[in-house]
C-alpha cells in the first residue's frame, strides 16, 4: 500500500484506500461503531429507566464484597481490581501489536498470551461476582436490594445489571477466543509467511473496544 | 503496509513503548481518582452527588479518549478515518439527552398523577370547558 503521504495527496481520486487502512481494518472499525450503538442503546435504556424511577439501589451497598473477605464492607474495591485487570490486558495487547510491527514473532506470542491470561482473569472475577450476587438472592427477575430511600426496589436494577454486564462478558469471552485463535496462527507462523501481523491489529481493535465499553459500564453501574 | 510499520517501528521503538505505558498510567490514575472521590463522598458527603456525577462523566470521557486515541491508534490515523468513525457517534448526543429527558418526564408524570395527589395542575383545562 502506498503510504508516502503528502499534504497534496488526493484521497478520493481512487487507486488507494481513502482511509489509508486495509479493507479488513476499516470493516473492523465499522463493526465496532455498530457494536457501540448496541451497547449505547442498552446503557441509555438503563439510564432512562433509572431517570424514570423515584429511587434506586445504592451501588456502594450492593457491590461491597471481596473474595475471601467475608462480610467486610469494601465498596468499589473488587470492581477496581477488575478494571485494573482489563486495562492491563489492553496494554499487553498494544505491546503485542507493537511487536507485530517489528515482526518479532516471539514477542507477539508472549504479549498475546498475557492478554489471554488477563481476559481469563477478568472473566473469573465476573463469574465470582455473579455467583456472589446470585447467592445473595439477585438474578434476572429477583432483586433483594432496597432503594436508597428504603422503599422496595423493582427488579429493573438486577435485570439491567445482569443483562449489560453479561453482554459485556460475552464480548470478553469472544475476545479471548479470538486471541487464542490468533495466538495459534502466530505460533504456526501464518503471519510470518503472510509478511505482516495485521490480524493482531484487527483483534487488538476489538479487544480495546471491550475495554472501552467496560469504562462506561464501570461508570454507569458502580460510580453513578 | 508492513514497510511503513517496520521502518517506523524500528526508529521509534522506545518512544512508542514509552507512550503505551504513559497511557496506562494515565488510565490507572484517572480510575484511582474516580474511586478516591467515591470514597471521599462516602466518608464526608463531599462533593455533592450532582457535582460528583458530573466529574465521573467527564473523567469517563477522558478515559475513552485515551483508549481510542492511543490504544486503538485512531489519533494517528488520517482525518478521513477519524471522521468516518466519530461523526456517526455524534448521534449519541441527541440519543442521550432525548431519552434521559423522557425518563425524567415519565417520573414527574407518575408522581403528579398518582391517586390521592391534589389535582390543581390538571383541573385548569377542565374548568375552561365548563364555561361553554
Amino acid at each position: 500500500m502506498d503510504t508516502a503521504v503528502t499534504a497534496k495527496k488526493k484521497w478520493w481520486d481512487g487507486g488507494y484506500s481513502p482511509f489509508n487502512v486495509s479493507y479488513g481494518k476499516l470493516m473492523m472499525w465499522y463493526f465496532l461503531i455498530s457494536d457501540a450503538f448496541t451497547f449505547g442503546a442498552l446503557l441509555i435504556s438503563y439510564g432512562t429507566i433509572r431517570f424514570s424511577s423515584t429511587s434506586w439501589p445504592d451501588p456502594n451497598e450492593v457491590f461491597r464484597s471481596f473474595p475471601g473477605m467475608g462480610h467486610a464492607n469494601l465498596p468499589l474495591v473488587f470492581v477496581s481490581l477488575m478494571t485494573f485487570i482489563l486495562i492491563m490486558s489492553s496494554v499487553t495487547m498494544v505491546l503485542a501489536v507493537h511487536a507485530g510491527h517489528m515482526r518479532d514473532k516471539k514477542a507477539v506470542a508472549k504479549w498475546l498470551t498475557w492478554t489471554i491470561i488477563g481476559g481469563a482473569c477478568f472473566l473469573a472475577c465476573q463469574a465470582w461476582e455473579w455467583t456472589h450476587l446470585y447467592h445473595e438472592g439477585a438474578w434476572w427477575g429477583r432483586n433483594p436490594f432496597h432503594n436508597v430511600d428504603g422503599t422496595l426496589a423493582s427488579t429493573n436494577f438486577t435485570n439491567f445489571f445482569f443483562t449489560i454486564t453479561g453482554f459485556h462478558g460475552l464480548h470478553v469471552t469472544s475476545g479471548v477466543v479470538l486471541n487464542i485463535v490468533i495466538l495459534a496462527n502466530v505460533l504456526k507462523g501464518t503471519y510470518e509467511e503472510r509478511g505482516h501481523y495485521e490480524m493482531v491489529e484487527k483483534v487488538g481493535l476489538y479487544w480495546h473496544f471491550v475495554d472501552l465499553v467496560w469504562v462506561f459500564v464501570f461508570t454507569c453501574f458502580y460510580l453513578l | 503496509m508492513e514497510h511503513t510499520h517496520t521502518a517506523e517501528g524500528h526508529a521509534h521503538h522506545d518512544s512508542s513503548t514509552k507512550k503505551i505505558w504513559k497511557t496506562f498510567w494515565i488510565l490507572l490514575a484517572v480510575t484511582m481518582v474516580e474511586v478516591g472521590l467515591a470514597f471521599l463522598h462516602l466518608e464526608t458527603g463531599f462533593p455533592s452527588r450532582v457535582l460528583l456525577n458530573g466529574v465521573f462523566v467527564i473523567l469517563t470521557v477522558v478515559k475513552a479518549f485515551y483508549i481510542v486515541s492511543e490504544f486503538m491508534h485512531l489519533g494517528s490515523e488520517i482525518k478521513n478515518l477519524i471522521y468516518t468513525v466519530l461523526l456517526p457517534l455524534l448521534l449519541f448526543i441527541w440519543f442521550i439527552i432525548a431519552f434521559l429527558y423522557e425518563g425524567n418526564s415519565w417520573k414527574n408524570l407518575n408522581r403528579d398523577l398518582k391517586p390521592g395527589t391534589p389535582i390543581e395542575a390538571v383541573k385548569a383545562p377542565a374548568e375552561g370547558h365548563g364555561h361553554h
